[in-house]
């Protein structure tokens, strides 16, 4: 259990947030940039001291301001993967990586650079590296040190999409495979629905909300934090079938299957599927003859209002026993039109290519589903 | 063209004084500038002040103060002679003491602007591997500090070498002792006929300084070259 509770003024911010998480899958960090994300982990780290609180992982404090309690950042056996890399920049990668090897850990120096695939540039300075290669590096060092959690804030943001693409399947085999408890901060919903099994809403540093990315996702009130053009519910689904021949995988969850374009993963495999707002088109009756390869009988939930010519309209399309929760956006035009109503069965309609690989993200060794603090 | 004995005496004194002197200051250098670019504590800006009065007082007076506080009958001098029999006035000591003075505040200078260009997030980072204080100081301020270190050494020694009005004053001008090529070369030029062996002593002068120019940049390229940074082009 990872249990944090920080209080920091800096200038005319305050950071207050208070948050307990599994020690086990990835937590993200989630909100706008000035939420407080980055003071967050740095407190966690050691490099910000509070003002007041408590910071503890596992049965080990690491700050109580209570207790006096401060372990400095050098015994606190967190890693941390920062934006910007730092890699020193007068050692070579070999160099960088064995860095806080004194730290002897359960993962040796072979098995990393094999995890990270870093093996053929050891020798080279970090400014001979690209921006990827180097954050593959820096994870690598963080890991070497045998940290307990791991700290990465926003690891890709200085990257660009193929990067990113590169990388984040790194990090769930940081996951997966050694099952080091990871804080994750982005700004980025496409990574977090990939990556995170709970998700913590920072705003204004304050936390706004904990639970499970797909709980806290389908939450009109939320909406505001987690985005509003990314917005989208997150579906928890699981690899039902493979249509090699066109291309398609099925995905079952309780209440219909839906296609997407195929994903290289093994039958039953859980996965999260994130189907954004702006690509779920809503009908009366399941049109006939249509290119729509995903078509769920559902009933209205929720109408939210949203400034101007769009409306978030909340669905269930689940059973009475599992409800499963997706949102349209549409046009109030259309709604009014349609005479939408809060009750009302109606039809969802999503476009198969528009659920890509940046949308799907397999789930995490252990998950909990528990709602809110 | 071989040099006299009086040349060789001259410079072999002046390097004795400039190595010794940048030697012995380069920790202080070091200690100093850390504290003042990383550490805030009362009187900070005093500190740094009286560092850097050498640079603006004239030599003279920076001289006669060391013969108050270290001559033989100085304050400190006094106590030195009748404690432990030892003296630095009127010795090459004594001129190397008179020109790390005068040379400190450039050789603070320098590793201080070099500490203030390292990236503290580095530091951090290091900390976060498991490394304390010491271990990070050693093992990534000083190797990325390198340069400006090595820069403030050279021009250090170079103002050591060159050092006069201090030296002068508070040891005087003692032939194989403090006769230092600048000393050495005012006596000259005081001397009726002295003009062309102190025109020799100005050329070894310049040749000096020249050598510990090239050598610094040399020295620089190849630590920027190891700690990673594109070899500077001049």
């Amino acid at each position: 259990m990872i249990e944090i509770a920080v209080e920091r003024r800096l200038g005319d911010f305050r950071l207050a947030a208070e948050f307990t998480t599994e020690a086990a899958g990835i937590t993200a960090l989630f909100g706008r940039s000035g939420s407080g994300k980055t003071s967050l982990v740095n407190a966690i780290a050691g490099l910000l001291r509070p003002d007041r609180g408590t910071i503890r992982i596992g049965d080990e404090i690491l700050f109580s301001s209570e207790r006096r309690i401060d372990l400095p950042p050098e015994r606190r056996r967190i890693g941390y993967v920062f934006q910007d890399g730092r890699l020193f920049p007068h050692l070579s990668v070999r160099s960088n990586l064995t860095y806080g090897m004194r730290r002897r850990g359960a993962v040796g120096f072979d098995a990393v650079v094999d995890l990270l695939g870093i093996a053929h540039f050891l020798a080279r300075r970090p400014r001979e590296l690209s921006g990827g290669e180097k954050q593959r590096v820096a994870i690598g060092r963080a890991l070497l040190s045998n940290p307990r959690l791991l700290l990465m804030d926003e690891p890709l943001a200085s990257l660009d999409a193929p990067r990113k693409a590169q990388i984040l399947p790194f990090v769930e085999r940081l996951r997966d495979e050694l099952k080091i408890p990871i804080v994750y901060v982005s700004h980025a919903m496409d990574e977090i629905i990939r990556l995170a099994d709970t998700l913590v809403l920072l705003s204004e540093g304050r936390v706004a909300a904990v639970g499970s990315v797909a709980s806290l996702t389908s939450r009109l009130d939320l909406r505001p934090l987690t985005g509003r053009y990314e917005a989208g519910a997150v579906i928890q689904a699981a690899v039902a079938r493979q249509d090699a021949g066109d291309g398609l995988s099925e995905l079952a969850f309780p209440g219909g299957r839906i296609v997407v374009p195929r994903v290289d993963l093994p039958h039953g495999t859980p996965v999260r599927a994130r189907i954004r707002a702006r690509d779920v088109s809503l009908a009366l009756a399941a049109p006939e003859d249509i290119s729509i390869l995903n078509i769920f009988a559902g009933r209205i939930v929720e109408i939210a209002d949203e400034a101007g010519a769009q409306v978030d309209v909340s669905l269930d399309i689940g059973t009475p026993a599992a409800p499963v929760a997706l949102w349209a956006r549409v046009t109030a035009r259309s709604a009014r039109h349609l005479g939408l109503a809060p009750g009302m069965p109606v039809v969802a309609l999503v476009k198969a290519v528009a659920l890509d690989r940046t949308s799907l993200g397999r789930l995490g060794s252990q998950r909990s589903d528990e709602e809110e603090e | 063209m071989g040099l006299t004995p009086l040349e060789i005496e001259a410079l072999t004194l002046s390097l004795r004084v400039g190595v010794w002197s940048t030697i012995c200051s380069l920790p202080l250098g070091i200690a100093v500038a850390f504290l003042l670019a990383r550490r805030d504590f009362p009187g900070k800006q005093l500190v740094n002040g009286i560092i850097h009065l050498p640079l603006v007082l004239p030599p003279v007076v920076v001289g006669y103060a060391l013969l108050v506080l270290l001559g033989r009958n100085g304050i400190i001098g006094a106590w030195m002679y009748a404690s432990f029999g030892v003296t630095v006035a009127f010795k090459w000591q004594g001129a190397a003491i008179a020109s790390g003075v005068m040379a400190f505040p450039l050789l603070v200078r320098a590793i201080r602007l070099s500490l203030d260009a390292i990236d503290r997030g580095l530091e951090a980072a290091a900390r976060t591997l498991g490394a304390g204080r010491l271990r990070v100081f050693c093992t990534v301020t000083m190797p990325l500090a390198a340069p400006g270190i090595l820069a403030g050494a050279v021009l250090a020694f170079a103002r050591s070498v060159g050092e006069f009005g201090a030296t002068i004053t508070f040891v005087s001008n003692i032939p194989g002792e403090t006769r230092t090529l600048p000393i050495a070369i005012y006596s000259l030029t005081q001397t009726p006929g002295g003009d062309a062996a102190a025109l020799r002593l100005t050329i070894i002068s310049v040749v000096l300084a020249m050598a510990a120019l090239l050598i610094s940049e040399f020295l620089a390229q190849r630590i920027a070259r190891r700690i990673g940074q594109a070899p500077a082009t001049a």
